[in-house]
């Protein structure tokens, strides 16, 4: 089984079809991301444009970006068996709340970052189990590591799609780098409670 | 002081681990540099100008003898036979080989030290006062409440990967000796009653755009410190920027926020400390406070020195400068002096040294010494009787140099011998500026000033609070150096003004006499220089040293 995806502390078969847009250009995305960071005004990534040019995939279960969802809601639906849905590390939870359904309703939610070193997934994961009350498979997509991979289980993410050519069998040993963590997190309990 | 039990060994163990299979992955081009660049700066290490630099925590100032002859052994056995205390307390080593690395966390873990975010875009090594648990004007001991937030800072999952550094820092004195102001958060104690409350200031830093932190939270309880803090640095993880590192910190958040707003997201992610599991209980506070109870202390009488030691007259003088007053009669703390002509650099210890400081802590001060940001030692229990010995002691080691408060106390970061972000050197200044001082009399006559020294506008040697501030700047490929004057840290904390176009560094020790002759001319009484500046304002400074 060629796999990257690691959920439960094991490698399972990846059968997500995950529809990620295409950026138009490199000059738009740097402003909007700064922008965007800011809460002011500016282009949007991806743009509105981006996400008309996606031509859906085949597929049964797809992993789409949020505001596509928001866009295409109907013919998502038409067209898979089953949704699942991701914003950018950009993207703040807010979002969520432009759905017509629970959240609980999508059996996947995922947080996709570009670089290893954007740490907003973690605050975004924490958002998401507590503020959005999400109780099913939340999952970090895009530049994923070993080495994030004890974080993130602590920010709330079960599942992990491991970036392409990098071994996620030696990746799932870093779930469990630390016996121990000092601080609670979550339904997590801070150590001093056990000591 | 803390000690550790098998959970904290295991989780220095385990990073020693995680750290050493990260290098081996490097090693391997499993790992790109970029990938790799995070985790080792997590780990302390730095690539630099000649070799990789290692940066040791030391968790709020506080050392025991064992651990400082464990840096001295590593000094030795990885180094070069010395180390350089920083100014946030911690101490570095220049010259190790990377791959000893892994050997040298081992060592540190062993004697429960590490070097854990020591560097890097996370939480750094929490700073306090060095006098805390001892000095008269303490209000409330910040030792333990450091290390309460020193465990929920290690390896917090949320903020592993911020937008750029982070540093907090504690008071509990009436005077802050911890530079709340000029952090990204800093933590003032109060008391009412036996409650005791934390003043929550954000927002203030050096570097290339130095601020003053502004206060956003009055009165927090203590059990709420932490949870509060989270909202802090959920906000800045969120919306800090991450496209252009000189813009991250979160006093630039705050700024393009403003301090409202920004308080109006924090408040409105805290609610009343729902937003974590990390409210700290009575328990858990008293727990950590035992670790942190005082010395069995004597009842001892004063001396007096100037009778007793009538003919000793530099004894006197390094009884003036470098001891201060202890809240336990008949005890004093001692500052041992890392600057001066006998050193090779500010902050600089040879390993010999450290050794000489680890036996006279065992012998006069319960075994324990603390590091300063001014870049000096501490013996912050010595009983007064044992002064002469601890100080005759000293000028064997060659750390008798009675200079704190001084000019010659200089800060002064490791500049452009070492370091790869430096514009300019900055360790030949401060040696040009002490050649300046052969005459103690004249030394002593200018009284307590502080000078410190920045190699660039990263501002290590937090320049812009320096009375004189140096900070060095790229001019077309040359080094050249800006003068500040009218900084200061403390409750009154303020940043200095440039006098005008900077110099080379062949002109600064004439600029800095020529600044101190205007002092001593246009001086009251026992006017200090800060208090000259502030009356007088800069013109007649800058008149005197731009007049040829």
């Amino acid at each position: 089984m060629k796999t990257q995806l690691i959920k439960n502390n094991e490698l399972i078969n990846n059968d997500w079809v995950l529809i990620v847009p295409e950026i138009s250009t490199e000059n738009v995305k740097k402003q909007a991301g700064k922008v965007v960071q800011f809460k002011t005004t500016g282009e949007e990534i991806p743009s509105h444009a981006d996400l008309e040019k996606i031509i859906l995939p085949e597929g049964s279960k797809a992993l789409v970006p949020l505001k596509l969802y928001l866009l295409k809601k109907t013919e998502l639906e038409n067209k898979y068996n089953e949704i699942g849905l991701w914003i950018y590390s950009h993207e703040e939870i807010n979002l969520f709340n432009q759905l017509d359904k629970d959240i609980n309703d999508f059996p996947v939610v995922a947080v996709m970052i570009e670089k290893f070193a954007d740490g907003r997934i973690f605050s975004l994961g924490n958002l998401i189990r507590r503020k959005l009350k999400y109780k099913n498979d939340m999952r970090a997509l895009g530049d994923i590591l070993k080495d994030q991979l004890f974080f993130l289980k602590r920010s709330g993410f079960n599942s992990f799609l491991i970036k392409e050519g990098r071994d996620p069998i030696d990746a799932l040993k870093g779930l469990n780098d630390f016996t121990y963590s000092y601080q609670g997190i979550l339904d997590e309990p801070p150590l001093w409670k056990r000591r | 002081m803390y000690k550790y039990d098998h959970i904290d060994s295991q989780i220095v163990n385990e990073r020693v681990n995680q750290y050493q299979d990260q290098l081996n992955r490097f090693l391997k081009k499993d790992l790109t540099e970029e990938e790799f660049r995070p985790l080792r700066l997590q780990n302390g290490l730095y690539i630099q100008r000649h070799a990789p630099m290692l940066r040791v925590a030391i968790p709020y100032g506080l050392l025991s003898s064992n651990q400082l002859r464990t840096l001295a052994d590593i000094a030795d056995q990885f180094d070069r036979g010395y180390g350089h205390f920083s100014t946030r307390q911690n101490i570095q080593f220049n010259w190790p080989k990377l791959e000893d690395t892994p050997h040298i966390l081992r060592k540190l873990a062993e004697s429960e030290m590490h070097a854990i975010q020591t560097s890097g875009n996370c939480i750094r090594n929490i700073t306090t006062d060095p006098y805390a648990g001892v000095t008269p004007d303490e209000i409330i001991d910040t030792r333990y409440v450091a290390e309460i937030i020193r465990q929920w800072s290690t390896f917090h999952p949320e903020f592993a990967r911020l937008p750029r550094k982070f540093k907090i820092s504690i008071s509990g004195s009436k005077q802050d000796r911890a530079l709340i102001k000029t952090h990204d958060i800093g933590l003032e104690l109060v008391q009412d009653n036996t409650q005791i409350f934390v003043n929550i200031y954000v927002g203030g830093g050096l570097g290339r755009t130095p601020i003053i932190g502004q206060l956003i939270k009055e009165k927090l309880p203590i059990e709420d410190l932490l949870t509060y803090c989270e909202s802090i640095i959920r906000v800045y993880n969120l919306y800090g920027r991450r496209d252009n590192i000189y813009k991250a910190r979160i006093k630039i958040l705050v700024k393009s926020l403003g301090v409202e707003e920004f308080t109006r997201q924090v408040e409105d992610d805290w609610k009343d400390g729902d937003n974590s599991p990390n409210k700290i209980d009575l328990k858990e506070i008293n727990r950590i406070k035992k670790f942190f109870t005082a010395p069995d202390y004597k009842i001892l009488t004063l001396i007096n020195f100037k009778d007793n030691y009538k003919n000793e007259s530099y004894f006197l003088k390094w009884i003036d400068r470098n001891t201060r007053p202890h809240k336990i009669q008949g005890y004093r703390s001692v500052t041992i002096s890392l600057k001066g002509k006998k050193q090779q650099a500010p902050g600089d210890i040879l390993s010999q040294q450290m050794r000489d400081v680890a036996d006279l802590a065992d012998k006069y001060s319960f075994g324990e010494i603390r590091s300063t940001h001014e870049q000096n030692l501490v013996l912050a229990d010595v009983e007064e009787s044992h002064l002469f010995d601890i100080y005759s002691q000293l000028i064997e080691s060659n750390l008798a140099e009675a200079n704190i408060g001084l000019i010659t106390d200089m800060i002064c970061c490791p500049g452009g011998d070492f370091c790869s972000l430096a514009n300019a050197k900055s360790i030949p200044i401060a040696k040009s500026i002490e050649q300046l001082f052969d005459d103690y009399d004249y030394l002593y006559e200018l009284g307590s000033m502080t000078l410190n020294i920045s190699g660039c506008m990263n501002a290590c040697g937090h320049h812009h609070v320096g009375n004189i501030g140096i900070l060095g700047v790229d001019k077309d490929g040359s080094e050249w150096y800006q003068v500040t004057l009218g900084g200061q840290q403390g409750v009154d904390a303020s940043l200095g003004k440039v006098i005008g176009p900077s110099f080379s560094a062949e002109e600064i020790p004439n600029v800095i006499n020529l600044v101190l002759k205007t002092y001593i001319e246009m001086r009251l009484d026992e006017e200090l220089f800060i208090e000259c500046f502030n009356r007088i304002g800069i013109e007649p400074f800058k008149e005197r040293v731009y007049q040829h």
